[in-house]
C-alpha cells in the first residue's frame, strides 16, 4: 500500500535536512545533522561504525515508534520486517546488483510486502492480543529465515553481501558507508516524521486514545492501522536494507526476537510517541550490547534485561518524559 | 502415522501443563507473563543437570517446584504495582525478568545445548499397536491426562478454584465480600510458575536444554492460549491437543512449512472466532 520510494541521494548528507528550522528545535537538528556527518573526519574508523550501526538500529526503533507511541499497537516482533528486508537487501545485492537505489528498493518493498501479508491478521486486535500476535508472527518468519537454506544461508547467515556501489563506486570506506547510511536515516526519519505529523498521524493518535470514537466519528479505524502497519514494516525494511549495506552480512538474530525486544527497549527508555527518543533509546541499546557487551563477556543481554526492569519502574514515560516533566513545557 | 499421533499427544500434555499456567495467570492478574519461557528453560536446565537416575530426576522436580513457587511470588510482587499500567509495561518488565534469568542460566549452563535423559525403566521402548515407542512419551501423556484432570477439578469442583474463578470474573466483588484477593493471585501465580518449572523437567527427555528454548516454547504456549482462549482452562487443554498435533504433523508432512502450519492454524481460529475457543467475548479488546 504505502511503499517507500525515492531513495536518499548519496553523499550530500546535510542536504536531505528534513524539517523546516523553527527556532531551537530547527537549529538543534541542524546542528545534530552536522555533528553526525562530520563524524568520519574525526573519530577512528571502529567509533564511525558503531555510531553508523546506531543509525540504522535507530530508524528501525522510529518505524516501531510509529505503531507503539504514535498508534499504540505494541509490537514484539517488528523484526521480522526488519530482518526481510535485510535478507532481501543482501539478496538482491549479490545476485542482482549492488547499485545503490536497488538494494533499498527491494529491503523497503519486502518489508512493506511481509507486513501485508501478516498484518491484515494482527490488526484485527488490540492490546495484549497484538502483543502475543506479532511474537508469534516473529518467531514464523525467523523460523523461515532458518528453513529457507538457499535464500538465506539458514543458520550460517547471509555471507558475502558486496559493498554498495554508487555510480559504479563500491563504498569500502567506512566513513562513506556512515554518510550512506545517515542520508538514508535522515530521508525514512522524515518520512516517518512527516507521516507522523499528517493528519493521518492525527487520525493514528486518535485511535491510541480512543478508537470506538474515532470508529463512531467515521475514521475506518482498521484499514488505517493496516496502512500504518504496512508503512512501519516498509520502513523496517528500508533500516534492514542499511543492516545488509553497513555488516555486509545478515544472520538468524537479526530477524529474531531479541532485535525485536530490543527495539521495543530503545522506544520505551526514549518515551513512546518520541521519534528522537526512540533514536537516543536506539544509541543506548547498540552501545550496550555492542560496545559493552564484549567487556561482560557477550552478556550484554543480561544487562539490557536489568535495564528493562529499571525502566518499567524509574521512567514510565521515558527520557522524553523526563525532559517534558523538567521543563513543565509540552 | 500413530507415531506421529503419540508425539502429538506427548508434546500436547507438555504444553497443557506449560500453557495452563500462562492462562491462568493472565485471566487472573491481566498480566502477560513473558518469563513463562525462561522458567520452563530454568526447570529443563535442572532437568538436565541432575538426568540419569530416578534420585536426580525427583531431586530437580523438588527444586524446580521450589524455585517455581518462588518464582511466582516474586513475579507477582514485581508486577503488581504495575496494575494501572497498561499491557505493555507489564509484557516489558516480564520481557527483562526473562532475558535475566536466560542469560543467568547460560552463565551457569554454558552456550551449549543439555540433553537430559529419561529416568531408568522409562527410558526404553514399548510396542503399541505393532509400533515401537518412547516408553518417557507414554508416561507424559499420562502425566499430562493427570495432570488436567486434577487442574479441572481444582478449579471447577473446589472452594479454592471458586475463589479462584471469581477473582478472575470480578476482583473488586471478591474483595467486598471480605476475602484477600491479593493472596488469591499470588498463589495462583506461583502454582502457575510451579506448573512452568516442572514442565520444564518433565520436557528435558523430549526438548533438551538450550539457549533460546524459552522463546521457542513461549511461542507455542502463547498460540496454546490465543487458540484456546485466555483463562479457560478447557481451552488451554484443547488449544494443547489442537497444536502438539498440529505442530507434529507439520513436522512430518511439510518439515519445511512447519512453522507456517502453525501459524495458519492460529490465523484460522482468530478469523473464525476471535476470542479463541472457549474465550468469553469480554476476554476480547476489552482493555
Amino acid at each position: 500500500m504505502t511503499a517507500v520510494e525515492a531513495p536518499a541521494v548519496p553523499g550530500g548528507a546535510a542536504a536531505v535536512t528534513p524539517r523546516a528550522p523553527r527556532g531551537w528545535t530547527g537549529l538543534v537538528t541542524v546542528v545534530v545533522v552536522v555533528v553526525l556527518a562530520a563524524v568520519p573526519l574525526f573519530l577512528a574508523p571502529f567509533a564511525t561504525t558503531t555510531l553508523t550501526r546506531i543509525l540504522v538500529f535507530a530508524l528501525f526503533a522510529v518505524s516501531l515508534d510509529l505503531l507503539v507511541g504514535v498508534t499504540g499497537l505494541p509490537s514484539l516482533g517488528h523484526a521480522a520486517y526488519f530482518g526481510a528486508g535485510a535478507y532481501a537487501a543482501g539478496w538482491v545485492s549479490i545476485n542482482v546488483t549492488a547499485e545503490a537505489p536497488v538494494p533499498l528498493l527491494a529491503g523497503a518493498a519486502v518489508g512493506a510486502v511481509a507486513a501485508a501479508l501478516t498484518g491484515w491478521i494482527t490488526v484485527r486486535s488490540a492490546g495484549v492480543f497484538f502483543l502475543m500476535l506479532t511474537l508469534a508472527i516473529g518467531e514464523t518468519m525467523h523460523q523461515l529465515a532458518n528453513t529457507w537454506d538457499s535464500v538465506t544461508g539458514g543458520a550460517n547467515g547471509l555471507i558475502g553481501i558486496p559493498s554498495v556501489r554508487i555510480a559504479g563506486a563500491p563504498l569500502t570506506n567506512a566513513g562513506f558507508v556512515h554518510w550512506y547510511v545517515l542520508a538514508v536515516f535522515l530521508l525514512g526519519f522524515a518520512l516517518v516524521w512527516l507521516v507522523a505529523r499528517s493528519p493521518f498521524g492525527t487520525a493514528l493518535r486518535g485511535i491510541r486514545d480512543n478508537e470506538p470514537r474515532m470508529r463512531a466519528i467515521g475514521y475506518p479505524t482498521a484499514l488505517y492501522k493496516y496502512a500504518v502497519f504496512v508503512f512501519a514494516g516498509g520502513v523496517a525494511g528500508l533500516a534492514g536494507s542499511l543492516l545488509a549495506a553497513q555488516a555486509r552480512f545478515v544472520a538468524l538474530p537479526d530477524i529474531g526476537f531479541l532485535t525485536a525486544a530490543f527495539a521495543l527497549l530503545a522506544v520505551v527508555i526514549g518515551g513512546a510517541g518520541s521519534l528522537w527518543g526512540a533514536c537516543l533509546g536506539a544509541a543506548l541499546v547498540i552501545l550496550v550490547r555492542d560496545a559493552l557487551g564484549p567487556s561482560l563477556g557477550g552478556h550484554g543481554t543480561l544487562l539490557l534485561g536489568a535495564v528493562f526492569v529499571l525502566v518499567v519502574y524509574l521512567l514510565p514515560r521515558g527520557a522524553a518524559g523526563v525532559r517534558l516533566r523538567r521543563r513543565g513545557t509540552s | 502415522m500413530l507415531v506421529s499421533v503419540l508425539n502429538g499427544l506427548a508434546i500436547g500434555s507438555l504444553l497443557f501443563i506449560l500453557a495452563v499456567g500462562l492462562s491462568l495467570v493472565f485471566g487472573m492478574m491481566d498480566v502477560l507473563n513473558l518469563a513463562h519461557g525462561a522458567l520452563f528453560l530454568g526447570g529443563a536446565y535442572l532437568g538436565a543437570a541432575f538426568s540419569g537416575s530416578w534420585g536426580g530426576f525427583l531431586t530437580a522436580f523438588g527444586i524446580a517446584a521450589v524455585g517455581g513457587l518462588v518464582a511466582g511470588a516474586v513475579l507477582s510482587l514485581m508486577t503488581a504495582p504495575l496494575r494501572r499500567r497498561s499491557h505493555l509495561d507489564q509484557a516489558l518488565l516480564t520481557l527483562g525478568v526473562a532475558f535475566v534469568v536466560a542469560e543467568l542460566l547460560i552463565i551457569a549452563f554454558g552456550d551449549d545445548p543439555l540433553s537430559a535423559a529419561a529416568p531408568p525403566a522409562l527410558d526404553g521402548s514399548v510396542t503399541v499397536l505393532g509400533v515401537v515407542y518412547p516408553t518417557y512419551r507414554l508416561v507424559l501423556i499420562g502425566v499430562g491426562a493427570v495432570l488436567a484432570v486434577a487442574v479441572y477439578l481444582v478449579v471447577e469442583r473446589t472452594r479454592v478454584g471458586a475463589l479462584v474463578r471469581a477473582t478472575v470474573a470480578d476482583r473488586e466483588m471478591v474483595a467486598t465480600i471480605g476475602i484477600d484477593n491479593r493472596l488469591v493471585t499470588t498463589a495462583v501465580f506461583a502454582v502457575g510458575s510451579l506448573l512452568a518449572t516442572t514442565a520444564g523437567v518433565l520436557g528435558g527427555p523430549v526438548y533438551g536444554a538450550r539457549p533460546g528454548l524459552d522463546a521457542t516454547v513461549l511461542i507455542l504456549a502463547l498460540v496454546v492460549v490465543v487458540i484456546g482462549g485466555l483463562g479457560s482452562v478447557r481451552g488451554a487443554l484443547v488449544g494443547a491437543l489442537i497444536i502438539g498435533q498440529v505442530d507434529t504433523l507439520g513436522r512430518v508432512l511439510l518439515p519445511e512449512l512447519a512453522s507456517f502450519v502453525l501459524f495458519a492454524a492460529l490465523a484460522l481460529v482468530l478469523v473464525l472466532r476471535p476470542q479463541g475457543l472457549f474465550g468469553g467475548p469480554a476476554a476480547v479488546g476489552a482493555r
